[in-house]
């Protein structure tokens, strides 16, 4: 799968669009997949994962910081992840089907805050990215 | 099997009421076929489906989206034997049109971010998670009399 220019542009444009609400929805797209996939919870069992929750929202901003870094480096994801890339594959390992799962709830929540830029187009480059992303942080796995 | 609390039936019934199934069908399948490109392997016969614009605007996509939507609407009744109201279409899935499960799946996720695009601040967390187990069920009983 490859990101075309077309599908940077996209990216860049929502990153750009989302601007300091980056937290609050990284934060919002946690709480969906904590609800919609309790299975996920199971690799927090050491936080709080109530509605509100401090480490929650610290948390919804780590990862929101992360894909913003990861549209403003699109054109070179592996070098751009590395780090978060080895950590994924050595500490956390986090089983690879859950990229999905937050990935979609990611989705879900941009397509509730901004459903005028949320274009099938843009939809379809979103989930590109994020499935780029999600294979980077799995790339280290095996 | 999924369990549905008297909660997700209020919650899914009532914000299925709101939606509107013909440009609800339209959207999802549409959307469907730009965002997973390969899920057009089942739609030859549909004509130009060469653009994001070419398949939204396509008249049997929209079609078919608003039976694919309709029938889901009509499963609202049966929550508790999902298996049950879906078993002809699982057996006409598999035999006839030998649709991979995995594409209710990815079908069911699309009505999700639909919902979400269409209700914003009112598609909650809570309302997503029930609308989860219901596209969920739904997949599941579509899966069931595969062989």
């Amino acid at each position: 799968m490859v990101l075309s220019p077309a599908d940077k542009t996209n990216v860049k444009a929502v990153w750009d669009k989302i601007g300091t609400n980056g937290a609050a929805y990284g934060t919002e797209a946690l709480d969906r997949m904590f609800l919609s996939f309790p299975t996920t919870k199971t690799y927090f069992p050491h936080f709080d994962l109530s509605h509100g929750s401090a480490q929650v929202q610290g948390h919804g901003k780590k990862v929101a910081d992360a894909l913003a870094n990861a549209a403003a480096h699109v054109d070179d994801l592996p070098g751009a992840l590395s780090t978060l890339s080895d950590l994924h594959a050595h500490k956390l390992r986090v089983d690879p089907v859950n990229f999905k799962l937050l990935s979609h709830c990611l989705l879900v929540t941009l397509a509730a805050h901004h459903p005028a830029e949320f274009t099938p187009a843009v939809h379809a480059s979103l989930d590109k990215f994020l499935a780029s992303v999600s294979t980077v942080l799995t790339s280290k796995y095996r | 099997m999924v369990h549905f609390t008297a909660e997700d039936k209020a919650a899914i019934t009532s914000m299925w009421r709101k939606v509107n199934v013909e440009e609800a069908g339209g959207e999802t399948l549409g959307r469907l076929l730009v965002v997973y490109p390969w899920t057009q392997r089942f739609f030859d016969s549909f004509g130009n489906l060469s653009s994001a614009s070419a398949i939204m605007g396509n008249p049997k996509v929209k079609a078919h989206g608003k039976k694919v939507l309709t029938s889901l609407g009509n499963a609202l009744r049966d929550m508790d034997d999902l298996k049950g109201a879906f078993s002809q279409l699982s057996e006409l899935h598999c035999e006839r049109l030998h649709v991979d499960p995995e594409n209710f799946r990815l079908l069911g996720n699309m009505l999700v971010i639909i919902m979400a695009k269409h209700f914003g601040k009112e598609f909650t967390p809570e309302m997503q998670a029930s609308w989860q187990k219901m596209v969920a069920g739904v997949a599941s009983a579509l899966a069931h009399k595969y062989h």
